[in-house]
């Protein structure tokens, strides 16, 4: 049986959910192994060694790893690849980093975000904003695939009881160092995992805006805040709430676009959402061809109102 | 220090894409085309790292067919030195794209690569990472915020919780994401100028690079459509509805 080796997306605390997703999706080409790089870091291999349906897990536990600087990580990959016919990895900021290196330096052609697994070496693929969905098949002898945490459900995090095996740190290879991040903490629930997102546009004006409208209606409903492109640009809110083509990926159950026109980038990042409600204005704004529940309203009357009616 | 920044020639951000009907890929014919809007913020990027004097020579290099010579000039009428095509009809996967930047950088030496995060079309995001593999470089990739510091380079980049600095020693390679510059336009007189300067015309065999891929498409398809749904009156219906949802 084919062995897929999945990198664990981690703090050095605990598990991020996409690797959850990676796993299933995993699970779908063979035997699962996982693998935790990070410096003391024992707990996060523990976890992983309890997802459910994963044969072992291997444990590199290093200073070089404390904050998955690819070029100390990608060497450590490839020195499993051996053993291993695939590697999967979520298609994180991290996986999308540390996956195209592994798989040039095994002179493998990545397939990036899979939708679907179709056969041994056959996936799907979403392409141009997710406008065209290919299946492609690999001609190569070994995998490298992201995969798209929406498209699949995740593993059970409980259950397992796989081993843990300690393996050798291939050490800094001192082309980089991490200086700082600036992570924002949030009581709100995380974006791509939220069941509900209110997400707000270039129309929120600016900053402060965006705060009072989108906020306390976030708030109400128990969800998370996106954001489009636009509202990021303009500094309305940080980076990491931009959702499309080229920010996060989402599928919640409810997501709310308000002052969001609809632009196919954006649509990329959504459309896959349960139902989706928009406040906009122009009644001819391209998000209601694809609203199931549109209301065609001045947001900075009609959010007030749903917020104290809610 | 010489910068290279490898452009590609894509469907305009503005175009709807539609799959062609014998479902082999999406139909491009006589739809506008452009610079990948990510390789724009890369040649604006090496730009003003010359102007900053930090590098002295800025080479475009597209791997692409003979059309893509207009992208090149595009990059040239921003303030590019001098062009490289690699020219070829096929599609050529990321792998093999790098393999022909490793070859083209071999000769040219660089100090920096600057490269679009990904290309709009296939929404891979791999050439840069697979580029600092095949050339031992580490990679600062999604980068917001780029600045030479001597022999290494500070690079803020954009990750799924925030930002992230790294350092990185030179030479190396670098991606770049939406928020690291806003790219200008190319005067007039800097598109006459542009057609004067050096372009280069290649083959991947030139370089030794075999393009034949590696991921064979099967078939290419239109997601599923969503249909609009319905129009709500006023914020009471909104509310109601939310309520049948079970959100509210
Ligand atoms: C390479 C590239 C990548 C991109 N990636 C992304 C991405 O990942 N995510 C993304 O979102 N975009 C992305 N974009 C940008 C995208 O093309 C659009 O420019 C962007 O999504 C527009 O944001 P917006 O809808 O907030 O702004 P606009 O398009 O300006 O829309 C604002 C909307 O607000 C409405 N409005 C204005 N005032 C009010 C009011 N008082 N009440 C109610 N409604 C009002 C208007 O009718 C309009 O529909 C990308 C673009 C490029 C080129």
């Amino acid at each position: 049986m084919s062995k897929t080796l999945v990198w664990v997306e981690h703090d050095n605390a605990s598990i991020k959910d996409a690797t959850l997703s990676a796993v299933s999706a995993a699970s779908q080409l063979g035997e699962v192994h996982l693998l935790v790089a990070g410096s003391d870091c024992a707990a996060v291999a523990d976890a992983a060694a309890g997802i459910a349906g994963v044969g072992k897990v291997h444990l590199a536990d290093d200073a070089a790893y404390a904050n998955a600087l690819v070029e100390n990580v990608a060497p450590l990959i490839v020195s499993l690849m051996d053993s291993h016919d695939a590697f999967v990895a979520p298609a994180t900021s991290n996986g999308k980093n540390i996956a195209p290196r592994v798989a040039a330096l095994l002179d493998v052609a990545q397939v990036s975000e899979i939708l679907s697994v179709e056969g041994p070496k056959t996936f799907t693929r979403p392409t141009y904003a997710g406008n065209a969905i290919a299946v492609v098949e690999s001609s190569d002898a070994k995998l490298v695939v992201t995969v798209r945490g929406t498209a699949f459900a995740k593993a059970e995090a409980t259950g397992g009881s796989a081993s843990i095996e300690a393996i050798t740190s291939t050490g800094d290879a001192g082309l980089s160092s991490f200086v700082s991040a600036e992570i924002a903490k949030s009581e709100r629930p995380e974006l791509t995992a939220a069941k509900i997102i209110v997400s707000g546009g270039r129309a929120l004006r600016d900053g402060d805006t965006f705060e009072a409208m989108i906020f306390p209606l976030a708030d109400k409903l128990g969800a998370a805040v996106g954001a489009s492109r636009a509202a990021v640009d303009a500094g309305y809110v940080p980076n990491d709430y931009q959702v499309g083509q080229t920010g996060k990926i989402v599928a919640p159950e409810v997501y709310v676009a308000i002052g969001i026109s609809g632009a196919i980038q954006h649509l990329a990042g959504m459309k896959d959402s349960k139902t989706i409600v928009a406040i906009n204005k122009d009644e001819d704004a391209p998000i209601f061809q694809i609203a199931d529940i549109g209301l065609i309203a001045d947001l900075f009357n009609a959010v007030p109102e749903l917020t104290g009616k809610l | 220090m010489k910068i290279i920044v490898p452009v590609k020639r894509v469907i305009d951000y503005n175009v709807k894409p539609r799959v062609k009907a014998d479902g082999t890929g999406v139909d491009l014919a006589n739809v506008k085309m452009s610079m990948n809007p990510f390789d724009e913020i890369a040649v604006e990027e090496a730009i003003r790292l010359k102007e900053k004097g930090v590098a002295n020579e800025i080479v475009v290099v597209s791997v692409g067919p003979a059309k893509a010579q207009e992208t090149l000039r595009t990059a040239l009428a921003m303030g590019a030195d001098r062009a490289i095509l690699v020219q070829t009809d096929d599609e050529v996967e990321p792998l093999a794209v790098a393999k022909i930047l490793k070859a083209i950088d071999d000769e040219e030496q660089s100090g920096l690569v600057i490269l679009g995060k990904q290309a709009i079309d296939d929404d891979s995001n791999q050439t840069g990472q697979m580029l600092a593999a095949l050339l031992g470089r580490p990679q600062g990739t999604f980068a917001s915020e780029v600045t030479i510091d001597g022999n290494s380079v500070m690079v803020k980049r954009e990750v799924d919780g925030g930002l992230e600095t790294v350092k990185l020693t030179l030479p190396a390679i670098i991606t770049t994401d939406l928020r690291l510059n806003e790219p200008r336009y190319a005067s007039l007189p800097n598109i006459m100028k542009a057609k004067s300067k050096p372009l280069a015309n290649k083959t991947p065999a030139d370089y030794g690079v075999e393009t034949a891929p590696r991921l064979k498409t099967l078939q290419v398809s239109e997601p599923p459509v969503r249909s609009a749904g319905i129009k709500v009156a006023d914020v009471d219906a909104l509310v109601a509805k939310l309520k049948e949802l079970g959100v509210a």
